[in-house]
């Protein structure tokens, strides 16, 4: 669907100038494990106001939106073991690795940065794989 | 100020998520779904967003930012088995569920309980990595 490409294409964007501006202005790289990641584990406690104002901003800005607008659906499964699941290896994945869609994908690749591009092809060849065994092979998801 | 930017960067980001689609599950395992009905969608966002994020990275070439010391330096051009691995599982978590971070927070007030379970499996995740990482690296050692 053609609408989907271009309000991706716009949404993109957005994230893209806000990824600019954090770097432009605060000196930062705006990824969100790391943000997030910082604040949990303690490593990023120095400088745990500019965090959390961000993900402060992140929470509030889509629920007024949502709410404005309404209509908006996560289709997230019921599944509660698959999302225990894929939520934990999603917190340790990307700490361990130090990065994720928007830390690794959209910053690192954009830098040419070669761990970005790796981290990159191999979370989504990771995803991919994961989707053809649970989704077509099991029928879990 | 620099909270104040912060903030401003967290709203953009996550109205960018929410115009292109990234905090529904469906559109993120449909890229993923390569042998099924594809949706090319994160495709265009991770195009839209690399293009402005290119231009800024030429940008700091030479300055400094405003509000801050110093860019930040690139990372060693080195690929251990903490980004291999941690990618790995990651991309595995993201397949299951079509969430990442950024969508996962972006999408708390109106993702239902089940997006609020995720979020506390997530951070549970984020908390027991450095033990984890340290495990890890010992067993490396001893191997």
């Amino acid at each position: 669907m053609p609408m989907d490409w271009i309000m991706g294409l716009a949404g993109g964007v957005l994230i893209g100038v806000a990824a600019a501006i954090y770097l432009l202005v605060n000196g930062r790289i705006m990824g969100a494990s790391g943000i997030i990641g910082g604040l949990v584990d303690g490593s990023g406690r120095h400088d745990w106001i500019e965090r959390a104002a961000l993900i402060a901003g992140l929470i509030i800005v889509p629920g007024i939106a949502t709410f404005i607008v309404g209509g908006t659906e996560t289709h997230l499964t019921g599944n509660w073991a698959i999302i225990i699941v894929a939520g934990l290896l999603v917190g340790v994945g990307t700490r361990l690795a130090n990065g994720c869609t928007s830390g690794h994908g959209v910053c690192g690749i954009s830098r040419l940065s070669l761990r970005g591009i790796v981290a990159t092809a191999y979370y989504i060849g990771a995803g991919g794989l994961t989707v053809v065994i649970f989704k077509h092979l099991l029928g879990v998801i | 100020m620099r909270a104040f930017i912060s903030f401003l960067v967290g709203s953009l980001f996550g109205l960018g998520l929410l115009v292109s689609g990234m905090t529904d599950t469906t559109k993120v395992q449909g890229w993923l779904d390569v042998f099924g009905d594809w949706d090319p969608t994160l495709a265009f966002v991770m195009g839209g967003a690399i293009v402005p994020m290119a231009v800024a990275w030429r940008f700091t070439i030479g300055r400094k930012p405003v509000l801050g010391a110093a860019f930040p330096t690139p990372p060693e051009p080195k690929l251990g088995r903490n980004l291999i691995l941690g990618s790995t599982l990651f991309g595995m978590g993201w397949g299951l569920s079509g969430l990442c971070p950024g969508p996962a927070v972006a999408s708390l007030s109106f993702g239902g309980t089940g997006g609020v379970i995720f979020i506390v499996a997530m951070v549970t995740g984020m908390m027991i990595t450095p033990k984890l990482r340290s495990r890890l690296d010992q067993t490396a050692v001893a191997v």
